[in-house]
């Protein structure tokens, strides 16, 4: 599944903070589908976003900043989230994303220079009990190993 | 025939989609009718994708299976519980099942998450029957005499706090339920979500009911895609059977709940960092007081528990407080669903009562190591939880006898290490993940963490070990009475358990061999 992203413009942008803004709590499903529909939450939605929820930009920023979630960047037409916990750990985690990471080329958050894949961590999905564990495109794999992550690179076009 | 297929994530991962699928078209192809229900997991995760057959004599199970097991299955007339390689007998007889006290999970894996109708079949919606037929101070009375304790780890009476917020008026109050399950191997609130929804919705009704509020929140973590959906479905279906809205099964209280979902913030489970962030903030812890019970979401008295206390409270208010007070051990109440993951042989969710022993736990229902390898260290509750080494493994699970050894229960996972772990890296870990995690509002965390991994690295590269120790047990200690939540404050759990436990792993390599 590729996902593709909606390029920024500021009517979308509207038309999203329209539909939460009235909402209590507003700023987290607004950052939420904001990243849904363009991929990643540019630095130009934050005038807008402040503007909206009566906020200075220095706050909307923070918020953005603060949250591991949020993208700063677009990632690569594909995003493989490898469980760094502990749990993952205790059966191989770290060397299996190594070698992968390597393979690639790449340390962790960075994307492939095609644009194909990126590689982020995640400390933890709950499936601690068939670890190690990971999540390619939201579809969750367990028991996975080095040979499985090198498949899953691979074969991610 | 009923064909049951979980759904829940972890069965997914392991190839339960596939598996459904291969179902689906063999039967189509041998014209044999099947209902496929897609339950949720039972929590016997090394038998996953376990698929299950409803028989005359119960349900049968087969597992783990694969997608190529699945033509075989239909050779040997699965669907009437017929023998195969992967048949693993009546399911409810497994050992791991059999041994369990489910109070809390007597529905996970049993019926269709999403059917209202099995839910209320198996027992659903019966606690909150009693609790509109009690009122509020009974409801409250129930769950203080039950003796339930926050599941999330702090262990307080639930129903205390339940009994601040009913007492303190405002027109406003929230039911917030933490779903934010941070903690590596942990997944029980996961499978409540995914496995019996209704429960948890039920529960949190109860607690609006109890305190006066008629607007709760569910905020999950955005790594629990299939919980959030779930959930969402499940709301859905009960708010259009008028069991949320605003004449709960047909009484005159309302109460209506939202899903909110988190975006990888760790310290948001923490519950003042978590109502800061469903407020649409920086997931900043807050000083205390004022407790949330008085001054919580959005300034108002806001009901915060973790997702197995209030999943725990249909029970309690369905069976009586007495039936969930009589089983524990000592101040430790009721049951708790242990979950046993890592390099663990079957890993799993187990709830049993308060007061089995670690060692219990690991070696006779997990079976010690999936790898085979001697059992090295047990990290109890999280990434903020002791390393246990076996000398250890007579401690009951019990909050206070947990404490007493300088660990915590926490939310109840015991993640499982091989003789190959290396305590010094995984006590550096601590603090990297504190580093990676802190919020960044109190010094001794932000800072600490940092210093920590600094300090860890010298002592691995061999620099100044006895005077880098020394630092590290100086720098636990500031964390430890500093810190402004649990994050900074436990972090020295694993790191000193590490070196109290396993000094080896940071004593200086010996010395290389001269060369000749």
């Amino acid at each position: 599944m590729v996902t593709t992203n909606l390029a920024w413009n500021v009517e979308a942008a509207h038309a999203i903070i329209d539909r939460y803004r009235d909402q209590e709590g507003p700023m987290l499903p607004l950052l939420h589908a904001l990243q849904h529909e363009f991929g990643y939450v540019p630095r130009e939605a934050e005038p807008v976003i402040a503007a909206a929820l009566n906020l200075t930009r220095a706050e909307v920023h923070g918020v953005i900043s603060f949250y591991h979630d949020f993208r700063r960047e677009p990632a690569g037409r594909h995003i493989l989230k490898l469980c760094r916990a502990e749990a993952c750990q205790s059966m191989g985690s770290e060397a299996n994303a190594r070698h992968l990471l390597d393979m690639l080329g790449l340390d962790w958050g960075e994307t492939t220079r095609d644009g194909r894949l990126t590689v982020e961590p995640v400390f933890c999905l709950g499936l601690c009990a068939t670890a190690p564990s990971a999540l390619l495109d939201g579809e969750p794999i367990g028991r996975t190993d080095a040979a499985i992550l090198e498949t899953l690179a691979r074969e991610a076009a | 025939m009923k064909i049951f297929i979980p759904q829940d994530m972890a069965s997914v991962a392991v190839g339960a989609d596939r598996v459904a699928v291969a179902v689906e078209m063999e039967a189509r192809a041998r014209n044999i009718p099947v209902t496929i229900v897609r339950n949720g997991s039972r929590g016997l995760f090394w038998l996953e994708p376990l698929v299950e057959v409803a028989t005359a004599s119960g349900r049968i199970g087969y597992g783990p299976v694969n997608a190529d097991d699945v033509a075989s299955l239909f050779e040997q007339r699965f669907f009437d519980g017929g023998p195969h390689p992967k048949c693993i007998g009546p399911v409810e007889q497994i050992p791991f099942l059999a041994k369990q006290t489910r109070f809390t999970f007597a529905r996970a894996g049993v019926i269709d998450p999403l059917s209202l109708d099995d839910y209320r079949r198996h027992g659903g919606y019966q606690g909150l029957e009693a609790a509109l037929s009690i009122g509020p101070t009974a409801i409250v009375a129930a769950v203080k005499d039950s003796g339930l304790r926050g599941r999330g780890g702090a262990g307080f009476p639930t129903g205390i706090k339940w009994e601040t917020v009913a007492r303190t008026p405002s027109a406003r109050k929230y039911i917030v339920c933490n779903a934010d399950e941070g903690d590596s191997g942990t997944f029980a609130d996961r499978l409540i979500m995914e496995a019996d929804p209704f429960m948890l919705i039920e529960g949190m009704t109860i607690a609006g009911i109890a305190v006066g509020a008629t607007k709760g929140y569910v905020y999950v973590r955005s790594e629990y895609p299939f919980a959030i959906r779930v959930m969402e479905q499940a709301i859905d279906t009960a708010r259009r059977a008028g069991m949320l809205g605003n004449a709960i099964s047909g009484s005159t209280h309302a109460f209506d709940i939202e899903v909110r979902v988190g975006a990888g913030a760790y310290v948001c489970g923490e519950e003042t960092s978590l109502l800061e962030s469903l407020e649409g903030k920086r997931g900043q812890v807050r000083a205390k007081p004022p407790l949330p019970a008085i001054k919580g979401l959005f300034g108002q008295p806001t009901v915060i528990n973790n997702t197995i206390s209030l999943a725990s409270v249909p029970f309690i208010l369905a069976e009586g407080a007495q039936r969930y007070a009589e089983i524990g051990y000592g101040r430790s109440r009721g049951t708790m669903p242990v979950q046993l993951a890592g390099n663990v042989k079957h890993g799993g969710l187990f709830e049993c009562a308060f007061g089995v022993t670690l060692g219990e736990l690991i070696n006779d229902i997990g079976g010690g190591t999936a790898s085979g390898r001697p059992v090295r260290a047990v990290q109890a509750g999280g990434p903020l939880g002791a390393y246990f080494p076996p000398a250890l493994f007579d401690t009951p699970y019990d909050y206070e006898a947990f404490a007493k050894r300088d660990g915590l229960i926490g939310h109840g996972g015991l993640v499982v290490f091989d003789d190959t772990a290396d305590m010094a890296k995984l006590a550096r870990f601590a603090m990297e993940f504190c580093a990676h995690e802190s919020c960044g509002k109190c010094t001794p965390c932000r800072i600490g963490a940092t210093r920590g991994v600094e300090v860890f690295d010298k002592m691995i590269a061999g620099i100044d070990r006895d005077k880098n120790l020394a630092l590290v047990r100086d720098l636990c200690e500031t964390m430890k009475f500093g810190s402004l939540c649990a994050l900074g404050g436990f972090t020295p759990y694993p790191v000193l358990s590490a070196l109290n436990h396993f000094p080896e792993d940071f004593a200086a390599p010996p010395l290389p061999l001269a060369a000749e």
